[in-house]
């Protein structure tokens, strides 16, 4: 059986929704990793020592464990306790992932902000959580952009791993099609275009965003 | 030897037995340091003697080991809320500027009083203005930090100090990192402001403004103050072997 490439373009829409159910994942495990990795950031910059320990705890073990694992853990493991479903449970282990990710990635550009602005910033009376909300943070979300984006492409990416969990996103979407008629090759890339497409998506808009971030800059 | 000139009984701020180290390093050494209001004091002394150490630990950016901080009179406990209102009265113009570099030259100068002192947007943009206008940078004031020469931040530092209305500035070497040919514009506008009757605690290495400007020279060395008097005898008659050495080096 030689490769039939029309059947890419002929069967693009019917790939839309499973699109969809990707793009659903990996913003919401973003959205996650966005709003806890910046919790975790400030708890690993904590001089509280065990907000410092349980937090650099966390960062090393999502590190050192593969996602794949995280998301049967959340999934399998955790069911004698909690039966969840596969959608609720892909976002739980994707988002807890990203967020030790993004935690550290927002420590890095934090540190990389010259020590002299936040003295400065006290040296007008500001608090210090003052000072860190109205003058490191803007600095510090702007060197953390082209770090945030290169992430949020490898977010994408990895909620394909979903589909060992029965999410019916793209990769279940090709290898359910590609089974059904042994057209394997064709389905398969035809997921890797849609996922070519939405990264290129982002990495334009990121890219952008930069540009336009940069204006100020010397 | 000491010779106290000031333009007011009212103490503004006053520094007893401070003490300082890094690691081994000893940088301060018992200083006892008492400012006047309207008084224009210069320290001056090699680098490493101390200078800039003693002005961090004035305002809290570094904590002294032991020893006393008063401002008007009023002992400064380390403690997070104490600071902060010390500090709305200290203004500090650093050696680097620290302009913030996400706002534009009138945003860093309207922040501290409309987020710290809470005061309305309108009347802060017009202070601003004012404050722009003085130190010769108004149409600058849309310009984002970038733009702008070394000379020109100082002196947008200077105005972001000034907005809080501080009773006392310090500067912790204003022009050492300007060109040679910016300082010029940096010393006119602090000149200006002693001749307005700003309190003044400058650490610096420009001899020239230290002898026209200043009330009271003090030298440190070594984590002392090893002399101090008026300009005019502290720069022709030295008494300490010290201060005749750094002299002859620097002028």
């Amino acid at each position: 059986m030689s490769y039939d490439l029309s059947i890419i373009f002929e069967k693009f829409p019917i790939f839309i929704p499973a699109a969809i159910e990707t793009l659903k994942i990996a913003a919401a495990a973003i959205l996650v990793g966005v709003i806890f990795g910046l919790i975790i950031a400030f708890g690993r910059l904590s001089k509280i020592k065990i907000i410092y320990y349980i937090s650099t705890l966390y960062v090393t073990i999502i590190r050192g464990t593969p996602i794949i694992l995280q998301l049967f853990i959340v999934y399998f493991g955790l069911a004698n306790i909690v039966r969840l479903d596969p959608y609720p449970s892909a976002i739980i282990a994707f988002g807890a992932h990203n967020a030790a990710y993004i935690a550290e990635i927002f420590r890095g550009s934090i540190l990389s902000i010259d020590k002299g602005q936040m003295e400065a910033a006290r040296s007008i009376g500001m608090s210090r959580f003052l000072a860190m909300r109205r003058v490191i943070l803007p600095q510090a979300f702007k060197r953390a952009v082209p770090n945030l984006g290169n992430q949020f492409i490898i977010a994408i990416k990895d909620s394909s791993l979903a589909s060992t969990i029965a999410v019916r996103e793209l990769l279940l979407k090709s290898q359910q099609l590609g089974s059904s008629n042994f057209r394997f090759m064709e389905y398969l890339l035809l997921a890797g275009i849609y996922y070519l497409i939405i990264t290129g998506v982002l990495s334009f808009f990121v890219n952008k965003l930069e540009r336009h971030l940069a204006v100020n800059e010397r | 030897m000491v010779t106290v000139v000031k333009r007011s009984d009212k103490i503004m701020i006053r520094v007893t037995n401070i003490n300082k180290s890094f690691g081994d390093n000893k940088v301060l050494h018992d200083v006892n340091l008492t400012v006047y209001e309207g008084e224009v004091v210069v320290v001056i002394g090699p680098s490493g003697s101390g200078k800039s150490t003693l002005l961090r630990c004035i305002n809290f950016l570094e904590i002294n080991e032991s020893g006393q901080v008063y401002f008007e009179d009023k002992l400064i406990v380390h403690k997070e809320n104490v600071i902060n209102q010390m500090r709305q009265n200290v203004g500090m113009v650093f050696q680097h500027f620290y302009l913030f570099p996400h706002m534009t030259v009138l945003e860093n100068i309207i922040e501290g009083p409309i987020q710290v002192k809470g005061i309305k947007k309108k009347e802060a943009v017009a202070f601003a203005e004012e404050l722009l206008d003085k130190v010769g940078l108004l149409d600058k004031k849309d310009f984002y930090p970038a733009l702008l020469s070394g000379g020109q931040k100082q002196r947008v530092a200077i105005a972001r100090s000034l907005a809080m209305r501080p009773k006392l500035i310090m500067f912790d070497e204003p022009t050492s990192a300007l060109d040679p040919e910016l300082v010029g514009d940096v010393l006119s506008v602090m000149k200006n402001l002693a001749k307005e009757g700003m309190t003044m605690l400058v650490v610096t290495h420009e001899m020239g403004f230290a002898k026209e400007v200043a009330d009271r020279i003090i030298f440190m060395d070594e984590g002392k103050i090893v002399e101090e008097g008026k300009p005019d005898s502290f720069f022709l008659n030295p008494e300490n072997p010290r201060v005749k050495e750094f002299l002859s080096c620097i002028i």
